[in-house]
């Protein structure tokens, strides 16, 4: 049992598990699965001595359809999974955004596609920022790098999810969920019930007409005025609470991006660039979605090339080329499948593109 | 002149809205028959309905209570998701057999596995209606669908589900029947098992499901007596009309070994 507010040695899952209850969370519904699944274990076992439920659904199909019962009868709900699971709710998470319901999920992210296996990725990265089903919408993601910012970024999350009445993905993989490092809990929070004024269940007829909780719009014009409502919280969203890191040099050749426990790698990268004389800046996105364009977008200014690095095959380099808008070079470093970038491989590359740069005279 | 009473007035638990359905169909019936019900329990603003994806995907619309629009299959996992959050909700959901006995059998099976204190009507008419009368797990053997153009066989599509038999071997199950909504009797029996299973939520008796025999005159091709015709002399032959579990009657009872 972990004592409240302390400083503590704990694992990612775990953090994650006690920053839901930090946020709020009182409802969790989840299915197991590689490398997560320690967090519907403490939730089990956490969740009914604070009067809140933790059911094991069937299939991860039904576990995103309890969600969305749940939220909609106005709990602050969450689940957990990694990757082929995440894929499986995709058709609850539809219904989430057509119904503009809040709610928390995790994405472990391990190797893809298929059953892949089970170490660490980013290779969920377009299911996580283009994802969410179809139609539409979109889950606002956050990207945390580390045991400290899982366990801050899932309790912030539920007030974003509330705020802008969408699902909100903490998106990481299997090394950040597995590691262990000291974090700072945040006292549990005994959260009044929210105005929910969209909430099913037991009411007085005096106080409110009865509520529909639904997502089909058969009238054209009904359906555009959902996506336009949901298009304009995205926008409010990118003004309010897009977010991002940055490390290094003041005057940098060489601007990296990375977000994720790349970012943990490439900040050891900055420091061995430095050593070597070429002066680097790590930006990390601590969202993607709202992704934080405009700091890429003027860093690239000022730098002769950009690296990427990511555990994909070239998915979230798509985002920082549409920042980038072509004002310098954008090359990639990718390891995908369970493997991991070293170090010394994305020194390696800085100093590539470096050399390469300075060749071209630029 | 005589002063008129009223003896069957319009139930509270019904809207006004026009409803969609065809000429002869009977979801009608089933949607009269449970807001009766639900006005009679004095259950409408504990309760919460869940509308699926099929004819009655516009249910919300009908019942005069709080309702939540499910995705195609899922609705005992909504419902289940607004029971554990709100126990005292009265929670049911109104599925068709595609709905209910294809897409979604996992969500039903383990709801009533779970003893999940939810409410399912489940309406049986043997084919896919809303999608233009495809074959459903409950079409009968030789029967025409649009999906099974000579009639159903064996060979290509396997035999009919029969929902309540299977359910029936869960111990969470707390009420379970077979109706059939054709003649002014058989509409009455249907209502009596319809309350019964309501009972059997506000009670906290677990999980109920009553199946109603239902006729779709249009994608069926015949007039609605014939299609009435078709239910008694045909779907009552493979889907026997029963009270499969009764458990608050068990307990009045004392009788009746319950499995749970």
């Amino acid at each position: 049992m972990t004592q409240q507010g302390e400083r503590v040695f704990i694992s990612g899952n775990e953090a994650t598990a006690e920053g839901g209850i930090a946020g709020g969370c009182r409802h969790f519904f989840g299915y197991p699965i590689t490398p997560q699944n320690k967090i519907p274990e403490y939730m089990s076992a956490e969740l009914p001595k604070l009067g809140g439920v933790y059911l094991q659904a069937e299939s991860e199909v039904a576990a995103i359809n309890m969600v969305y019962g749940a939220a909609a009868a106005g709990a602050r709900v969450m689940t957990t999974s990694s990757s082929p699971g995440i894929a499986l709710m995709q058709e609850g998470l539809s219904y989430m955004l057509g119904s503009e319901l809040p709610c928390v999920l995790v994405n472990m992210v391990r190797g893809g596609p298929g059953l892949g296996n089970i170490g660490p990725a980013q290779s969920d990265y377009w299911l996580a920022t283009r994802g969410a089903g179809h139609g539409d919408g979109r889950c606002i993601t956050l990207t945390p790098y580390s045991v400290q910012e899982l366990h801050d970024f899932t309790a912030g999350a539920f007030d974003i999810a509330d705020r802008y009445r969408n699902p909100v993905m903490v998106l990481a993989d299997a090394i950040l969920a597995n590691m262990m490092e000291p974090c700072a809990l945040i006292p549990r929070r005994e959260l009044p019930p929210p105005e929910r004024n969209y909430a099913v269940g037991p009411h007085d007829p005096q106080e409110r007409e009865r509520n529909i909780v639904n997502s089909l719009w058969v009238e054209f014009d009904a359906m555009e005025a959902v996506n336009e409502r949901i298009a304009e919280r995205y926008r409010r969203a990118a003004e309010e609470i897009t977010d991002w890191g940055e490390f290094g040099a003041e005057e940098p050749e060489v601007l990296l991006c990375a977000y994720g426990i790349s970012a943990r790698i490439c900040e050891s990268a900055v420091m061995q660039a430095e050593e070597l004389g070429i002066p680097t800046r790590l930006i990390r996105p601590k969202t993607v979605f709202p992704f934080p364009a405009e700091p890429i977008r003027s860093w690239s200014e000022r730098a002769t090339a950009v690296v990427v690095v990511e555990m994909s095959m070239g998915q979230f380099i798509e985002d920082v080329r549409l920042a980038v808008e072509g004002r310098c070079p954008v090359d990639l470093l990718a390891r995908t499948g369970g493997n991991m970038p070293s170090v010394g491989d994305v020194v390696e590359k800085i100093r590539e593109v470096a050399l390469t740069a300075g060749a071209a005279g630029v | 002149m005589a002063e008129e009473t009223l003896i069957n007035p319009y139930p509270d638990a019904l809207t006004e809205v026009e409803m969609r359905y065809c000429p002869g169909c009977t979801h009608g019936t089933a949607h009269r028959l449970v807001a009766e019900v639900i006005d009679e329990l004095g259950v409408k603003d504990r309760t919460v309905a869940i509308a699926t994806v099929g004819c009655s995907v516009y249910a919300y619309e009908y019942f005069d209570t709080d309702a939540v629009q499910a995705a195609h299959g899922r609705g005992p996992a909504v419902a289940t998701g607004i029971k554990r959050v709100q126990p005292e909700a009265i929670v049911f959901t109104y599925q068709g057999d595609g709905d209910l006995a294809s897409i979604g059998m996992a969500e039903v099976v383990h709801a009533a596995a779970r003893g999940e204190a939810i409410t399912i009507v489940f309406i049986n008419n043997a084919v896919f209606g809303m999608t233009q009368g495809q074959m459903a797990p409950t079409t009968l053997l030789g029967q025409r669908t649009t999906t099974s153009p000579t009639g159903r066989t064996v060979e290509a599509a396997g035999y009919p589900i029969r929902i309540c038999e299977l359910l029936a071997t869960l111990p969470g199950v707390g009420y379970l029947a077979r109706e059939a909504l054709t003649t002014p009797p058989r509409i009455r029996s249907a209502k009596r098992s319809i309350r019964r299973a309501f009972e059997t939520q506000v009670a906290g008796g677990g999980f109920s499901l009553v199946e109603l025999l239902s006729i779709c005159p249009t994608w069926w091709g015949m007039d609605p007596l014939e299609a009435v015709e078709h239910v008694e002399e045909r779907m009552i032959d493979y889907y026997p009309l029963k009270v499969f579990r009764d458990r608050l009657a068990e307990e009045e009872t004392g009788g009746g070994e319950s499995d749970a």
